[in-house]
Order: C-alpha cells, then sequence, then structure tokens
C-alpha cells in the first residue's frame, strides 16, 4: 500500500510539471489556433538557460528565474513576429510545419549553444522536505509543485480578471468578432506566445532541476500532448487535471508492470498507449468541447 | 504543312495521355536511359547518394498521397516504413524467403498497420490525427526493440542482400537499378492512382470531408485506403532501405525522418506528384551538402555545430518555404511552365 501511495505521490508531483508544460500549449491553442509542437523546446531551452544562469554565472536562484523568464520573453516575441505573423490565415498543416521546424531549429540551437550535453544542477534548487505517514514527496518535486500551482494560479488569475485574459478568451471564440470591436489580434497573438514559452522555460528549470537538462528532455512536449488531449484540447482546467491524471497513471503503471516485462520502458510508451485510447474513444477529452462543423 | 505550336488534344485518348507528345516520349526515354547508365560512370558514393534519393521518393509518393491527397496528417510515416523493412527482413533472414517475395508482403504488412493506425482518422483530423500517428511510430518502435527473439531488438539483425532469381544484388549499380526501377514504378503508380475515381475521392475529402461524404463518397472506406496505399509505399521504401545496408536497427528509422519526409512534401508542393520528386530530391541534396559542409564548420567553429547545422539548416529550409512559398518548388515549376507556354503565343500556323 505504502509502496501504491508513494508512486501516487511521486506521479502527482510529476503531474503537475506535465500540466505546466501543457497549459502554454493550450493557451496558445487557445487563442491563435496553432498546435504549437514546439512546447516541449521551449521547456529544454528553458531547462538549459536555468543551467547557465545557475551553474557558470552563479546566480542566485531568483535573479536565474527572472532572467530566464526575460529570455523567455523576447523568445516568445521573436518567434511569433518572425515565424507566426506571416502564416495567419494559412492551413492549419501549415502552421503545425511551422512549429514542427521551430522545433528543429531551437534544437539545433540548444545543440549549438550548450553542444548538447548532459548538464544538471541537482541541489541548487531550495528543497522542502515532506514526510506524510510513510511516504516521502521528493524534495525537488515538491518545490515544482509549488511553483507550478503558483503559475497555474497566476494564469488562471490572467484570464479572469485582466482585460488581456479577457481579450485573449474573446479571441479564442471568434477573431473576426474581436477584430471588430477593435481589440489588436496580433497583441493577443503575442501576448499568448510569450506567456507559452515563459511557462515552457519555468518547467524546464523545475525539470533540469529533477532531471538534468539533456536534449531528450524535449519529448516532455509528446507527453504534454498526451496530457491536453486527455483533458480537451481547450480547456486549461482539463489540463490541469489530465497532467495529474496521466503522471499518476504513468507511476503506477511504471511501478506494477515494468517488472513484469522484459526489457521494462512501459512508461515511455504509456501516454502514446493513451493518447491513441482517448483519440479513439473520445476525441475531444474529458472537458473540451466537442467542434460542431458545418459545411 | 503548318507549324503546331502548342499543344492541341483532338479525341479523349490524347486528352488523358500522361505523355503527350512525341518530344515528351523522346525527353522521357532519354532520361531512363541515363538514369539506368548512371552506375556505368558514377562513383559508388554518387550512387549511394541516389539510391538514398530513390528510396525518399518512393515513401514521399505514398506520404503524398496520404497527406497531399487525401488530406491525412501523418507523422508516423516512418513507423510504417520499419513495418514494412522488419517484415521483409524477418522474412528473408529467419525464414529464407526469397526477396521479390518478401518485397510484397512487406509492402502488405505495412499496408495493414496503417490500416490499423487509421482507425482513428475515421474520427479526428488534423492535430488528432497527428497525435495519433506519432503515438503509431513510438508504439511500433517498442514493438520492435521489444520483440527481441523476432526483431534483434536493440541490436538490429542482418539481412541478406537481394536475391532476384539468380542474381544477386551485391553491387551498388545493381541495387540503384532496382531501386530506380521501383521508384520509377512508384511514381508511375502514384501518377495514375491519384486520376482513378479513389483519387478523385481522396482530393474531395482533403477539401471538405463533410462535403465529400453528402456527396456520396464513403469517409470510411476512401481514408483507410488512403492510409492503406500510402503505407504500403513506406513498407516497400523501408523494405529496400534495410536490404541496401543489408542490416536492421531501429536507428535507421529516428522519429525525425518523418517530419523531414512532410518537410520534402512542403518543400516540394503538397498534392502533386512532381512535387513530391522535387522535394524529395533537393531537401536529400541539402543533406549532402550539410555532411560535406558540417565537418569543416565543426573544426572551424566547434565540434557539435556539424549536428546542430543539420537540424537549423532542415528546419530553416522549411520555414523560409511556408512563409515564401507555401505552395512548393512544384508549383513555381508550373509557373515556369506556363509562361514559357504563352510565350510566344501558342497558334497554330496553317499554310
Amino acid at each position: 500500500m505504502i509502496f501504491f501511495l508513494q508512486l501516487v505521490v511521486t506521479g502527482f508531483a510529476l503531474g503537475m510539471i506535465y500540466a505546466l508544460v501543457a497549459i502554454g500549449f493550450v493557451i496558445i491553442l487557445k487563442c491563435s489556433n496553432a498546435f504549437n509542437i514546439a512546447q516541449g523546446h521551449f521547456v529544454l531551452i528553458g531547462g538549459y538557460l536555468g543551467y547557465t544562469f545557475l551553474v557558470p554565472f552563479g546566480l542566485p536562484v531568483w535573479a536565474s528565474l527572472l532572467l530566464s523568464i526575460g529570455v523567455g520573453i523576447v523568445l516568445g516575441l521573436l518567434i511569433e513576429r518572425l515565424t507566426i505573423r506571416p502564416l495567419v490565415g494559412q492551413p492549419e498543416l501549415a502552421m503545425i510545419m511551422m512549429t514542427i521546424a521551430l522545433a528543429t531549429v531551437l534544437e539545433g540551437l540548444a545543440t549549438l549553444i550548450w553542444g548538447g550535453e548532459y548538464k544538471t544542477y541537482h541541489g541548487v534548487l531550495p528543497t522542502v522536505t515532506l514526510k506524510i505517514g510513510g511516504i516521502s514527496v521528493p524534495p525537488e518535486s515538491l518545490i515544482g509543485l509549488i511553483v507550478s500551482v503558483a503559475a497555474v494560479a497566476m494564469l488562471m488569475a490572467l484570464f479572469r480578471y485582466t482585460k488581456i485574459g479577457l481579450a485573449m478568451r474573446a479571441t479564442a471564440e471568434d477573431l473576426q468578432v474581436v477584430q471588430s470591436v477593435g481589440i489588436r489580434a496580433t497583441t493577443v497573438y503575442a501576448v499568448s506566445w510569450v506567456i507559452a514559452c515563459v511557462v515552457g522555460v519555468i518547467g524546464g528549470i523545475l525539470l533540469g532541476g529533477v532531471s538534468g537538462v539533456m536534449i531528450p528532455l524535449a519529448e516532455i512536449g509528446l507527453k504534454a500532448f498526451a496530457v491536453v488531449l486527455l483533458g480537451g484540447v481547450n480547456s486549461i482546467g482539463g489540463a490541469i487535471v489530465a497532467g495529474i491524471i496521466l503522471g499518476m497513471l504513468e507511476n503506477v503503471a511504471a511501478g506494477y508492470l515494468d517488472p513484469l516485462l522484459p526489457g521494462g520502458g512501459l512508461a515511455q510508451i504509456f501516454p502514446f498507449v493513451v493518447m491513441i485510447m482517448v483519440l479513439i474513444f473520445r476525441p475531444y477529452g474529458l472537458f473540451g468541447l466537442a467542434r460542431i462543423e458545418r459545411i | 504543312m503548318g507549324l503546331r505550336r502548342g499543344t492541341f488534344h483532338e479525341n479523349y485518348a490524347q486528352d488523358m495521355a500522361i505523355i503527350r507528345t512525341r518530344l515528351h516520349w523522346g525527353i522521357l526515354f532519354a532520361f531512363l536511359l541515363v538514369l539506368f547508365a548512371c552506375p556505368l560512370f558514377l562513383s559508388d558514393r554518387m550512387l549511394t547518394v541516389m539510391t538514398m534519393i530513390g528510396i525518399a521518393i518512393i515513401s514521399v509518393h505514398g506520404l503524398n498521397i496520404l497527406t497531399g491527397y487525401c488530406g491525412l496528417i501523418s507523422i508516423g510515416h516512418v513507423g510504417f516504413m520499419a513495418v514494412g523493412a522488419y517484415t521483409s527482413a524477418i522474412l528473408t533472414a529467419k525464414f529464407g524467403v526469397p526477396f521479390w517475395v518478401a518485397l510484397p508482403c512487406a509492402a502488405l504488412s505495412a499496408g495493414m498497420a496503417g490500416l490499423l493506425f487509421g482507425l482513428p482518422s475515421l474520427k479526428i483530423k488534423g492535430f488528432y490525427l497527428i497525435m495519433a500517428t506519432i503515438s503509431a511510430h513510438f508504439i511500433i518502435i517498442w514493438l520492435v526493440l521489444h520483440l527481441r527473439d523476432l526483431t534483434g531488438g536493440p541490436d538490429g539483425m542482418a539481412v541478406p542482400k537481394p536475391q532476384i532469381g539468380s542474381i544477386v544484388l551485391t553491387s551498388k549499380g545493381s541495387y540503384f537499378c532496382l531501386v530506380m526501377a521501383m521508384a520509377c514504378l512508384a511514381t508511375f503508380l502514384a501518377i495514375n492512382i491519384v486520376r482513378t475515381r479513389a483519387g478523385r475521392a481522396f482530393v474531395a475529402v482533403r477539401d471538405n470531408d463533410l462535403a465529400a461524404e453528402v456527396m456520396g463518397i464513403s469517409l470510411w472506406s476512401y481514408k483507410l485506403q488512403a492510409f492503406f496505399i500510402g503505407c504500403v509505399y513506406a513498407g516497400v521504401a523501408g523494405a529496400l532501405l534495410v536490404h541496401y545496408y543489408a542490416f536492421a536497427s531501429v536507428d535507421q528509422f529516428p522519429f525525425m525522418d518523418s517530419v523531414w519526409y512532410l518537410g520534402m512534401l512542403i518543400v516540394g508542393g503538397m498534392g502533386s506528384i512532381p512535387g513530391a520528386i522535387l522535394g524529395a530530391v533537393s531537401l536529400k541534396l541539402l543533406d549532402e551538402l550539410v555532411t560535406v559542409v558540417g565537418p569543416i564548420l565543426s573544426k572551424a567553429v566547434a565540434a557539435q555545430a556539424a549536428a546542430s547545422l543539420a537540424l537549423i539548416a532542415r528546419g530553416l529550409v522549411i520555414i523560409l518555404f511556408l512563409i515564401f512559398e507555401p505552395r512548393g518548388l512544384a508549383h513555381r515549376w508550373g509557373m515556369i511552365r506556363a509562361y514559357f507556354r504563352l510565350w510566344p503565343f501558342s497558334h497554330e500556323e496553317l499554310e
């Protein structure tokens, strides 16, 4: 029982980080109808940025976090202006291919700048130890959990109480209506990409603290897609719930099934099996809105 | 006799002909002659490059029918190539089946895998389908890695060189001819598939699937047909790939190659047979350029420059094409041709 609970708790903390990455994805999707395949690569860049500011520069944690977020903002603005805006009005595939190409370029840049090597800053981030009964919460995961919850709360507040948040929600509803009442759609796009970038960077710093940074870290993006599909592509709340569910399921499945299978590694394809199942049986996810199409 | 300028079709057969004039027949024969004479005067290195281009062309034709014509975006194409590759590898290496039997089996098994993973496409499209095909890729590769008794898992497996009758294709030249023959066949079939009832149905499904269904096109049947045909092409390409290396391993089927095949379609032009060929040729040549320039750059800048150059060059080409020429090289080529068709004005000069 303790083993099971331990797996659940670890999975919960992991799931919060998945949710954080998935939220960046959902925000872009909601505002500009673009499926951002490069979300995982924002995480990768974030991890490397965290490493750069924390280890070679030796800055304190808060300064590193702020600087990384700053770089994330600039990156988001550049990406939106240079690659996304020329594609407004193009077919869906063009946008998807653009984000895939972006992912490739970002991976190339990460390889060029950081050599694609394994970098770690284990123990640099502050840790909080917590023990409930016999279950210990891994300290790095806990700090991840706290930051994720804070970020999610801030985003929720942004969407609910600010003008730009309202504009973003409106853009998600109907682009033409938004433009006709004088809201600048380009600003909304830019803000959504900046938020996605920043969220990805924060997720990257957290994950880098847990498991180190390496090029395959970008594959977290693929897991975030599974989260997004499970939760429903246009629901932020859904992304959080699904992130936690998937993190737990993955950990529990790996904990119990891996010893039974020769070679193990079930955790790696688990999200994809979930994805196929969701796509076949409930394509719009747990909380997504079914899209009604008209000819 | 008047001098004939322009092409004028006088009956249905002429209108439907793929190759319309004597000049075109002449160009085609000259091209085939030069192509199959290549092993006589090209170096082994060049032949390898061209063999790889041929395999890419076969694969991209499949993806073009699936994505370009039917609008079902697949980023799991390499996974289906792996299915075909391992089918052929296992049949020839473990069961001693001759190559010319194993190749159709490979095509068929890849097609079957395509049908299976194409099932979600009946309910979903766009991004959702992309996710389903990405999942297909990872599940297939996971299976290959874990069915160790059959596939050798991460160690890979040795594959015999193909043998047709009593001829063993060991030399690079002979294998080049096999691949090019298959590529020509693939092109010929692709041109004809897209002109059939099924091909027109694919285009209708791509343009608006609901409208197509209202017109009486069975989405269920045609979407699965598109998946089957596309994956059959992938299976043949995969089988040719592993028989060329005489070795099969999952490293030959990296996920990013699926993306790269889609990139070839973008650069060449979606939904166009010449586009698929142009895209495959130009991006494979870009790859070669990168492998030549990479080491020089590595020495000059940093050790990792070669690896990053490959990634950045690939990404940038796709980005630039999406922004500046979203309809691809085939469109540009068509515009150039149209210009010269109008200049000088085509007319029939009578005596």
